[in-house]
């Protein structure tokens, strides 16, 4: 692991959760990475180079690459521009009728070793590394294929290993790290018969080229190519004309790949943190809007029922006094009915034997 | 495998059967291709174009099309509109078959297939967008698989173990909303890092909104989509709530697709004003981006807002499969054809023939799975064992 700014902004998008707000406050302050101290670079100097591709051979030859269908003397081949493949880490393309020029024009092509590399930001299994000595090597032994890398650098450098089905590798220049590590130059540093490569630390590079733009200004364009293009690399380049006419992006911009992606990866935990809060209050505000509903309707039934029955049960009430009074009244009736009858029984009676009653009342 | 089952077991020769027999035979060939040779020889990859049609359609557009699952189950679980709760199940159940099918295809792109899960066991990459995308792929197929379950439950019979997966209704709802938006959004943001490779009228601060705004807008287009297309084929699985509610859930999520693609409009609208991008409108790339800015965007938005008002479900489902194209044209665009915009048309990619056959072979594995789980498992009706959840 390398950058403690990456490493940083992967525990926030790992850990997703507010454990990290400590380094947030810091990695949020005005702190910066400027590259590794001491770590190496080249500068290509485009106003030397005479694309005789011996760089080309090296690399091939110090990295074990298949050897290409034509010899590489033969410069028949800068004919058309070509790019970095799985089986090459370096190419010279050569530039006819650049406005400005006596002759034709040459730039050498490579992994540009950035200080933050698009690759290994991009890379979703830390396949690539930045190594403090500045070159950015890859571990094929973890590498998925997704190619996310070559989709990401803006050099388009990294190549892919289409042909094989089995062990297919990104294939990209590693500032020959190995021999890095063994005090030895990069095997296209070492084979430059015109010195258009110069090795060093990279701090001691900057002054070099600006030395040279100072001592010869009508020689060179005022700009090292690389100090600050996508946040700095650990290659430069010098160039007599604008830097477009050897197919360099000018367009480019100062900000490192870490940097672009860097707000989009600090809103995982907002996310992560704030939406289970906020979708429950949603639920639990839903719940309550349904559960309100329920209770007043239930509110409204209940007191419908009970109006129902408290009218219902005056009914009763007024039917139950009306049919008790009916009752009375029919009893009394049938009394007074029964009285009557027996008074009219007894009337006949008296009437049917007057012999029987020898006194009759006075009347 | 249910494809086989399908093909052997209905012997009859209907033209879908035919035809969707042809398609996965040619499938597997390529299949066998793809693994034995190399992408070299099933695809037009390069150096320059990396990413072809199983990334730029498969991935971006299969993931922005299954984003109906966590749409719906949020509108219904969460934000309590109880008239959807018919969408759901049929929902979950395409979103569950988009991931998978997403994660099928990823497959066939990546190099070396069986390392997808070295990002989460060997080394965790987490500087990268793509490693947000994968966490949340992976573990979104997981809740969605969980989510569909009691269906495959209900169907088996195991009333327990679906009563257990029912009570975690609301924290995989809630659970997938939060992945869904992680994921929709860094598709997005997997090209913030590429300012150079990307045209300005794409390219944005704000990809990873627009891909999450997008996302929903896909969400609700598909359910509809798929609605009139389950309607035409399997009406006689639904049962009276599904069809009681079908209306209504097309009506009222063609509503919410037209307030969202206008609120989609205004911030692409801001974006191109916060980059100050308006030159390129007058280029060719500024004419297509008009095409799909007015006619994929605001179109659908005045006809889904017109459907909604005079309740017209023709004008929505037409709106809803124009919409799905729409979606299919930004994910092109941003992904394919807005991509590399620098290179000249030599170095610019097209998809080999092969690489369309197995994006067309996922489709029809997906359209057969679906249609072997609707017509033996309790989606588009309610179980008349289980209560509703």
């Amino acid at each position: 692991m390398s950058i403690s700014r990456r490493r940083f902004l992967g525990w926030l998008g790992a850990a997703g959760v507010g454990t990290t707000l400590g380094r947030s406050a810091h990695a949020a302050g005005n702190t910066q990475f400027a590259g590794y101290p001491d770590s190496l670079g080249v500068l290509f100097d485009a106003t030397r180079c005479i694309g005789c591709r011996k760089c080309e051979e090296a690399c091939n030859k110090v990295n074990e690459l298949p050897a290409p269908p034509k010899p590489f003397g033969d410069l028949a081949v800068l004919e058309r521009k070509r790019r970095t493949d799985a089986k090459t880490y370096t190419v010279v393309n050569r530039y006819e009728n650049v406005p400005g020029a006596k002759g034709p024009l040459y730039r050498k092509i490579q992994c540009n070793h950035c200080l933050e590399p698009a690759c290994a930001s991009a890379c979703f299994v830390r396949a690539f590394t930045k190594n403090s000595n500045g070159a950015v090597t890859y571990d094929e032994s973890v590498c998925v294929g997704c190619r996310y890398c070559m989709i990401a650098c803006p050099f388009e450098i990294p190549t892919y290993e289409y042909d094989k089905a089995f062990t297919p590798r990104i294939m990209k220049c590693t500032f020959c790290y190995p021999r890095l590590i063994k005090g030895q130059l990069p095997g296209c540093v070492e084979s430059c018969p015109a010195e258009a490569l110069t090795f060093g630390k990279r701090r001691n590079l900057l002054k070099i080229a600006r030395e040279r733009i100072g001592l010869f200004p009508g020689r060179y364009i005022d700009h090292i190519y690389g100090e600050t293009e996508m946040g700095g690399t650990a290659w430069l380049t010098l160039s007599g004309v604008p830097f477009r006419e050897l197919g360099m992006r000018e367009d480019l911009g100062t900000t490192s790949a870490p940097e672009l992606t860097k707000g989009a990866l600090s809103v995982v935990p907002v996310v992560a943190s704030m939406w289970p809060v906020l979708l429950t209050g949603v639920y639990a505000i839903s719940q309550r809007r349904d559960k309100i509903a329920r209770e007043e309707k239930a509110a409204a039934v209940a007191e419908a029922v009970a109006k129902a029955q408290a009218e219902a049960k005056v009914k009763l009430t007024e039917a139950m006094a009306r049919a008790e009074k009916d009752k009375k009244s029919a009893i009394d009736k049938e009394v007074k009915k029964a009285l009557e009858e027996a008074a009219k029984t007894k009337a006949q009676e008296s009437a049917a034997a007057p012999a029987d009653v020898p006194e009759k009342k006075p009347s | 495998m249910p494809v086989r089952k399908i093909v052997i077991q209905k012997p009859a020769l209907t033209p879908f059967n035919v035809v969707a027999g042809i398609i996965v035979v040619v499938g597997l060939i390529i299949t066998v291709i793809r693994f034995t040779q190399g992408l070299r020889a099933t695809t037009n990859l390069s150096d320059y174009n990396p990413w072809g049609i199983w990334i730029g359609f498969d991935l971006l557009v299969g993931v922005a099309l299954a984003a109906g699952g966590y749409v719906t189950s949020a509108a219904c679980y969460i934000f309590g509109l109880k008239r959807f709760h018919s969408a759901v199940r049929p929902a979950i159940l395409t979103g569950f078959l988009g991931y998978a099918l997403v994660v099928l295809a990823l497959h066939y792109d990546v190099g070396r297939p069986w390392r997808l899960p070295y990002p989460f066991i060997v080394q965790q990459g987490t500087t990268s967008l793509l490693f947000e995308v994968a966490a949340c792929v992976a573990l979104y197929l997981t809740v969605l698989f969980i989510e569909f379950t009691p269906a495959a439950l209900e169907w088996l019979g195991l009333k327990r173990a679906r009563s257990i997966v029912v009570k975690l209704t609301l924290v995989l709802t809630i659970f997938g909303v939060v992945l869904s938006t992680l994921h929709q959004s860094s598709l997005g943001a997997l090209f913030l890092i590429a300012p150079s490779k990307l045209h300005p009228l794409w390219y944005s601060p704000y990809l990873a909104l627009y891909f999450f705004v997008s996302s929903i807008v896909a969400g609700l287009s598909m359910v509809i989509f798929e609605g009139s297309l389950a309607h035409k084929h399997f009406h006689d699985k639904m049962d009276a709530e599904h069809l009681r509610e079908a209306d209504g859930v097309a009506l009222g999520f063609a509503k919410a697709a037209s307030w969202v693609l206008a609120g989609y409009f205004i911030i692409k609208v801001i974006g191109i004003a916060q980059t100050n991008a308006w030159g390129y409108l007058g280029t060719g790339y500024g004419l297509w981006f008009l095409v799909e800015m007015l006619g994929f965007v605001l179109l659908p938005c005045y006809f889904y807002a017109i459907g909604a008002r005079e309740k017209n479900l023709k004008i929505i489902r037409r709106t809803a499969v124009w919409t799905v194209l729409g979606i299919v044209v930004n994910r092109f665009n941003v992904g394919l054809i807005a991509f590399n915009y620098h290179l000249p048309s030599s170095e610019r990619y097209f998809p080999h023939w092969m690489e369309i056959g197995i994006s067309v072979f996922v489709i029809t594995i997906g359209i057969l799975a679906y249609k072997f789980i609707v017509t033996h498992m309790p989606i588009l009706y309610a179980h008349p064992d289980y209560d509703a959840h």
